[in-house]
């Protein structure tokens, strides 16, 4: 099987999932703490609906039954010196 | 059903607890939690492991812990990596009382085996060559201080607790423990009830509740810290750069990302653990007149977590007057880097044997006799 990549930020790819599945996890928040998936700088944009699709199919469940990760601010990536005063 | 020890709280102290239990043999026990695996304060934490303290007690049980750091994937057996990096803790003093104090504590650190070190702004800016002294007084040092993976961690002590025959229950939350004649009798979860005489609390932000499911008044609260994650980048800093007084501390994790947070003293004790725009405002303040070119990373996401905390900034630890009620609580932001002796100790303890590092001084009572000595080496 070739590899299909679901989360392009940390290099996750579906097989990396499904082993992790298979070995009793059962949450997205979990799988996420412990591939870094949608801890990157999409912060789950991008692979969030692809995981749950996988999560629902292994749990046989309906994808809107799939708890999604808590979504974090900021809303999209901010350089830290755009919020700085500066020195003080 | 029936156990010989609960474990209340899955997070890195109750799956270490229940490790060594298990490795001494003890059978029958079980975790609970009522949620995921590191689903509190172990999993929100700033992931640094440090000798640096102010109290002999933290400098001893820091120092082991950080030992069994150097050999956890041998030990546990693990099929991963824990991700350990020893690249030090570079401690900032602004003022000359709190250089001084840093002065005691390498004195107090040295003293006990910890390669700690004074060192000056210029030696500081050797380690960490951005670094901006300008509000800077002096310098303290530790090579061996560093990080670690939390989730990763806890796997390692969950992978091999179970293999032992220990029980996990997620997602079941403790709702009542039931105590007759003052011994522990029942616990009761929303899924079902369970016999047993031992009780472990390791509830972590949680703890001051669980106290009182058997009536006992702990005296923690529990407070939200916030801390924003960045971008991974290439390699550009080795140790923590920490400074108490201007209430930051920021690391670049093995993956590449900076992780940092600070305290607000303004925050009420509670359990809300929301992300604040004063915390992002006030950390990229902090962090960009320490560090400038941290300032060119991009800040991805931000949250919170609860310190439970003592009024010495030590933790509770052992037995109390119920009999079979043990703590490992109130580790005031530093429970995830005592881990490792906070199970060795507790389980000891209950097996009945001598503990390798004399904590008496941790109990519970010492509140009530005044024994307090207060580490003032906290962010």
């Amino acid at each position: 099987m070739a590899k299909t990549i679901i989360c392009r930020c940390a290099d996750i790819t579906q097989e990396d999932i499904q082993n992790l599945l298979d070995s009793g996890v059962t949450e997205i928040e979990e799988i996420k703490r412990f591939t870094r998936l949608g801890m990157g700088p999409c912060q789950g944009r991008t692979c969030m609906q692809l995981i749950q699709r996988i999560v629902a199919e292994h749990n046989n469940m309906h994808i809107k039954d799939v708890k999604l990760h808590t979504a974090r601010p900021p809303v999209t990536g901010v350089k830290l010196k755009y919020i700085a005063r500066g020195d003080e | 059903m029936k156990a010989n020890v609960v474990i209340v709280g899955g997070g890195v102290s109750g799956c270490a607890i229940a490790y060594n239990l298990a490795k001494k043999g003890m059978k029958d026990i079980v975790v609970f939690d009522k949620s995921y695996l590191t689903s509190g304060a172990t999993g929100r934490c700033g992931a640094g492991v440090r000798q640096q303290w102010g109290t002999e007690m933290n400098c001893r049980i820091a120092k082991a812990s950080i030992e069994f750091f150097e050999t956890a994937n041998e030990e546990l057996q693990y099929d991963g990596d824990i991700e350990f990096k020893q690249e030090g803790y570079l401690l900032l003093a602004s003022t000359e009382k709190e250089n001084e104090q840093f002065k005691k504590n390498v004195k107090l650190q040295n003293s006990l085996g910890i390669n700690s070190r004074k060192i000056t702004l210029d030696e500081a800016k050797d380690i960490v060559p951005y670094l901006n002294t300008k509000n800077l007084v002096g310098a303290a040092y530790c090579p061996t201080d560093g990080h670690l993976n939390p989730f990763l961690l806890t796997d390692a002590y969950y992978k091999a607790a179970k293999r032992l025959g220990v029980k996990f229950y997620m997602g079941t939350e403790v709702k009542d423990i039931v105590v007759k004649d003052n011994k522990i009798k029942k616990v009761i979860t929303d899924e079902m009830e369970i016999e047993t005489n031992v009780v472990v609390n390791a509830a972590g932000g949680y703890s001051k509740d669980v106290g009182q499911m058997v009536g006992l008044d702990i005296p923690v609260f529990s407070e939200n810290h916030e801390i924003l994650v960045t971008e991974p980048v290439e390699k550009t800093q080795g140790p923590m750069v920490m400074s108490f007084s201007l209430n930051i501390y920021c690391q670049q994790t093995p993956h590449g990302s900076f992780i940092m947070g600070r305290g607000d003293k303004e925050k009420t004790p509670g359990y809300n653990i929301e992300s604040t725009w004063k915390f992002l405002d006030r950390m990229a303040d902090t962090v960009v007149s320490i560090l400038p070119p941290i300032g060119e990373l991009r800040v991805v996401r931000q949250w919170g977590g609860l310190y439970n905390i003592t009024p010495d900034k030590q933790p509770i630890y052992g037995r109390c007057n119920i009999d079979g009620f043990y703590m490992a609580v109130g580790f005031s932001g530093h429970g995830f880097m005592f881990a490792p002796m906070t199970g060795l100790l507790i389980a000891e303890q209950i097996m009945g044997e001598e503990n390798t590092i004399d904590i008496s001084k941790l109990s519970l009572d010492r509140f009530s006799k005044g024994e307090l000595f207060l580490e003032p080496s906290v962010v």
